[in-house]
C-alpha cells in the first residue's frame, strides 16, 4: 500500500495519465458525504419518491397497481371524511398548542418565583410528560365513562351535570385536547421556565422603581424577552399535535361517528383498513404538503417577531 | 347414510369417554384419514386472539400426537392479523401455511385474489378426510361463506356468531314487563323498563361507528331489508334502512345508557353484567362471562333468547370464522389435516361446551352428548334456534370495511339527533363510487 501513495506524485507529475488527473480532481468531500448522502437517499429521498409514484396509482393491496394519473387527488375534495379530518386536524391542533401554551406560561411563571418545597413541585408538575401515551389514553377513557367515570363524579360534587366527554361529537375533540393540554402543558413550562431564567434581573429592578404592576412587568418586560421560546415551544407543540394519534387512536378510534377522526387516522384507516394504498398516499402527500405550510407559516410569524424585538431593544 | 350409523356412534362414545376422562381425541374420528402420512412436516399457523385461537393453541400437542406434524401457531389480535394476513399474502411469500379468517369481513377479498387453496378435492379424498367430514354437514351460512362462486370450497367454516338476545330477567320481573317477541314490542319494554334515576336503562348495544353496524343490520333484516340487489347495487337508503335506522335511534336515544355512541360489545355487556342495562342484543359468545360470578353481577339471571321479529321476519344475524391454506403453501396436505382437525368433533364440542364459540357442523351442535357438556342450557337453546333463522349479517363485497365505517358512522350520527333518512342517503351515495371501484378492480 505504502508503495502506491509514494509513486502517485510521480505519476502526476508527468504522461497523459497525470495530466487527466490535474484537470478532473475527484473532489476530496465526496467520501464524507457519500455515507450521508446514501441514507438520506434511501430513508427520505426514495420513499417520498415512492409514495409520490404509488399516489398516481388506483392500488388496492392484492390487485396490480394501474395508473390513474391524478385522479386520486381529484378524489380528495369530493371526500367528504377527508375534508372533515382536515378540519378537524386543525382544530385540534390549534386548540393543542394554544391551550399548554397558555397554562404552560402560566405554571412557569408561578414556578419562576421562589417557594418552599419549589424542586419538588416543578418535579411533581412534569410527571404526566414521562407517562406513555397509549397507557394515558386507557386512564382518561376510564375518567370520561359517563356512568363510572371520576370525572363526572367531580361534576356532580359541584352540583354540575354530568357530561358525554368523549362519547359525543361536539365535546370530543375538547375532551380529547384536555388530555394532549394534561400531559403536555409540563414541557411548555420547561421551555418558558428556561426563557425566563436566561432574562437578566436589571429590567426587573428599574422597572420596579419606576413602579410597574406586576401586570405590566409581565406584559413588558417577561413576555417579549421570551417570546422566541414561546415559538419554539409552539413549534414543538404544532408538529406534535398534528401528527397525533396515539391518544385519540386509543380513545375513540375517531368517534363518536367520525367526529374526532384526523388526518392522520383517517390515513390509517385507508391504508391498513381498507388497503387502498395509492389513495392513501396522495393523503400522504396532501398531508405533508399542509405540515409544511404550518410550519413555514409558524416560522415566518417568527422571523417578523424577533425582527421586532431586535428593533426595540437597538 | 347407513354406512356412517356405526361410526357415528363410535364418534359418540369417543368423545363422551374424551370428555369424561379427559382423554385426547384421535381414537374419536370416524373412518380415518391417514393422519400420520405426512409426519414430520412443521407448519406454521396465523390465528386470531381470542377463544377461538387459544383453543386451537391449546391443544396443538394432541393435532401433533395424532399426526407427528408439528404445528408454530402465531396468535395475534384480531385488527392486526387481519392486516398482517392481508400485507403478506399480497407479498406472495405468506409466512404461514393456515390461516385464520373473519367470513364477514375477508370472504370477498380472499375470493377475488385467488388467496387461499381449493379444499374441494381433499374433502373428497379418503385418505386425507375423515368420513363423516362431509359438505352438507356444514350449516347453509357456513357453505356460503366457505364457497366461491363456482362453489369450490376454499376454507372450512369452523365457528359462527349469531345474534342473540340477552335480557335480565330479574329487571323484567320488578317492572312486570314479558319478554318481547316483536321488536316494536321490544322498544316499548325497553321504555318502560328505563329508569334514569336509579341508572337503569331498558336496552343497551353497540353505538361505535362499524361496530354498530352488526347491531343494525339485524334490525335491518327483520324489516325485510337486503343488503344488495340483482346487479350488485348497494341498498342501504331503501325505507327497510330508514325504518331500522328509526327504530335503532328511538332504543339508543331513549332507552340506552347515555355515551352508548361510543359503546363496543365491551362497554354494553359491561351494562348488562352490573345489572344497569335490562337488553342486550349482541353475538352469542358472551355467556361465559356473563355467568361468571367474578365479573358479574347478573350470574343466573340473565335469559337467552331469539333476537325479536320484525315486521318482514325473523333472522338472527350471522358472522363466522373460516379456516382455510393459503394457496402459496407448499405443505397444502399437512396443512388440511390441521383444519380438519380444528373443525373436529372434538374440537368442535370443546369450542361449544367453552362457550367461545359455535361449531357451523350440524353433527356437532345436535350431538345429545355434546349438548349436555355445555353449562347454559338456555344460552345453548337460543343458539340452535337461531341457527334455524340465520341470515349473512353484512354484504360479501370487498370494501366491507369502509361499509361499515361509512355506514355505521351515519348511524352513529342518528343517535346524536341527525335524521336517518338524511343520513343513510349521504352514506349511500358516499359508499356506492368504493363499491364500484371495487367491483371494476
Amino acid at each position: 500500500m505504502s508503495d502506491v501513495t509514494a509513486q502517485q506524485p510521480a505519476a502526476v507529475e508527468s504522461g497523459v495519465a497525470g495530466r487527466e488527473a490535474r484537470e478532473w480532481r475527484p473532489p476530496s468531500y465526496w467520501p464524507f458525504v457519500a455515507p450521508a448522502l446514501i441514507v438520506v437517499l434511501a430513508v427520505i429521498i426514495f420513499p417520498w419518491a415512492y409514495t409520490i409514484w404509488m399516489s398516481l396509482h388506483e392500488w388496492k393491496v392484492g390487485t396490480p397497481p394501474a395508473f390513474v394519473g391524478l385522479a386520486n387527488y381529484i378524489r380528495l375534495p369530493g371526500d367528504a371524511r377527508f375534508v372533515e379530518s382536515v378540519w378537524h386536524t386543525l382544530v385540534y391542533t390549534a386548540l393543542s398548542v394554544v391551550l399548554p401554551l397558555l397554562f404552560g406560561t402560566l405554571a412557569a411563571v408561578v414556578f419562576h418565583a421562589k417557594f418552599p418545597m419549589r424542586g419538588f413541585l416543578r418535579g411533581l408538575f412534569i410527571l404526566p410528560m414521562m407517562a406513555t401515551p397509549v397507557a394515558i389514553a386507557l386512564v382518561w377513557t376510564m375518567m370520561f365513562h359517563p356512568q363510572l367515570g371520576i370525572l363526572n363524579y367531580l361534576l356532580s360534587l359541584v352540583g354540575l351535570p354530568p357530561q358525554l366527554w368523549v362519547f359525543h361529537p361536539a365535546t370530543v375533540i375538547p375532551s380529547l385536547v384536555l388530555v394532549e393540554t394534561w400531559q403536555w402543558t409540563p414541557l411548555v413550562m420547561l421551555i418558558v421556565l428556561g426563557g425566563l431564567a436566561a432574562i437578566p434581573a436589571e429590567p426587573y429592578e428599574s422597572a420596579r422603581i419606576d413602579g410597574a404592576t406586576r401586570w405590566q412587568i409581565f406584559r413588558y418586560i417577561s413576555l417579549p424577552l421570551i417570546t422566541p421560546f414561546l415559538f419554539i415551544a409552539a413549534m414543538i407543540r404544532m408538529i406534535d399535535a398534528v401528527k397525533s394519534f396515539d391518544i385519540i387512536f386509543a380513545i375513540t378510534q375517531g368517534g363518536p361517528g367520525t367526529a374526532s377522526e384526523t388526518i392522520n387516522l383517517y390515513l390509517y384507516s385507508v391504508a391498513f383498513v381498507y388497503y387502498d394504498v395509492g389513495y392513501a398516499s396522495a393523503i400522504v402527500v396532501v398531508f405533508f404538503a399542509l405540515i409544511v405550510l404550518l410550519a413555514a407559516a409558524l416560522l415566518r410569524l417568527r422571523q417578523t417577531t424577533h425582527w421586532n424585538d431586535a428593533g426595540g431593544s437597538a | 347414510m347407513k354406512k356412517t350409523h356405526p361410526s357415528r356412534r363410535a364418534v359418540l362414545a369417543g368423545t363422551a369417554a374424551a370428555g369424561l376422562l379427559g382423554l385426547a381425541g384421535p381414537r374419536a374420528y370416524a373412518a380415518e384419514p391417514q393422519w400420520k402420512k405426512y409426519a414430520g412436516t412443521t407448519l406454521e399457523a396465523n390465528l386470531v386472539k381470542g377463544p377461538r385461537g387459544e383453543l386451537l393453541q391449546k391443544y396443538a400437542s394432541e393435532f401433533t400426537e395424532l399426526t407427528g406434524i408439528k404445528v408454530e401457531s402465531e396468535i395475534i389480535p384480531e385488527q392486526q392479523q387481519r392486516q398482517k394476513a392481508v400485507i403478506e399474502l399480497t407479498s406472495g411469500k405468506p409466512s404461514f401455511d393456515v390461516i385464520h379468517l373473519s367470513y364477514h369481513v375477508q370472504k370477498r377479498q380472499f375470493d377475488k385474489a385467488g388467496w387461499l387453496a381449493d379444499l374441494s378435492g381433499f374433502l373428497k379424498d379418503p385418505n386425507l378426510t375423515a368420513s363423516d367430514l362431509t359438505v352438507d354437514d356444514f350449516s347453509a351460512g357456513g357453505l356460503k361463506f366457505a364457497q366461491n362462486d363456482k362453489g369450490e370450497m376454499h376454507s372450512l367454516p369452523w365457528s359462527v356468531d349469531y345474534f342473540i338476545l340477552y335480557w335480565n330477567k330479574e329487571l323484567f320481573a320488578k317492572k312486570g314487563v314479558e319478554l318481547p317477541k316483536t321488536l316494536d314490542e321490544m322498544v316499548v319494554a325497553a321504555e318502560k323498563l328505563t329508569d334514569p334515576a336509579n341508572g337503569i336503562y331498558g336496552f343497551t348495544g353497540r353505538g361505535l361507528r362499524n361496530a354498530n353496524m352488526t347491531l343494525w343490520s339485524n334490525f335491518f333484516l327483520n324489516y325485510g331489508g337486503e343488503f344488495l340487489d340483482d346487479k350488485g347495487n348497494i341498498l342501504t337508503d331503501g325505507p327497510e334502512a330508514v325504518e331500522a335506522t328509526k327504530l335503532y335511534q328511538r332504543l339508543m336515544t331513549k332507552s340506552s345508557p347515555p355515551g352508548v355512541a361510543g359503546f363496543n360489545w365491551m362497554e354494553s355487556m359491561a351494562s348488562l353484567t352490573q345489572g344497569r342495562a335490562a337488553m342486550w342484543i349482541d353475538a352469542d359468545g358472551w355467556a361465559p362471562p356473563i355467568e361468571d360470578p367474578n365479573a358479574s353481577r347478573v350470574v343466573g339471571k340473565i335469559g337467552y333468547a331469539l333476537v325479536p321479529a320484525g315486521p318482514k321476519g325473523q333472522y338472527s344475524s350471522t358472522y363466522g370464522d373460516g379456516i382455510g391454506i393459503a394457496q402459496a403453501s407448499t405443505k397444502k396436505e399437512a396443512a388440511y389435516l390441521y383444519c380438519q382437525w380444528a373443525v373436529s368433533k372434538t374440537m368442535g364440542a370443546r369450542l361449544l361446551q367453552s362457550g367461545g364459540g359455535v361449531p357451523f357442523r350440524n353433527s356437532i351442535l345436535n350431538d345429545e352428548t355434546v349438548r349436555k357438556g355445555v353449562k347454559t342450557q338456555e344460552w345453548l337453546e337460543s343458539v340452535v334456534a337461531s341457527a334455524k333463522i340465520s341470515k349473512l349479517g353484512l354484504p360479501v363485497i370487498v370494501p366491507v370495511a369502509e361499509f361499515r365505517d361509512i355506514v355505521g358512522a351515519a348511524l352513529t350520527a342518528t343517535i346524536s339527533g341527525a335524521d336517518p333518512a338524511t343520513e343513510l342517503k349521504k352514506a349511500n351515495d358516499q359508499f356506492r363510487p368504493i363499491l364500484e371501484r371495487s367491483e371494476k378492480a
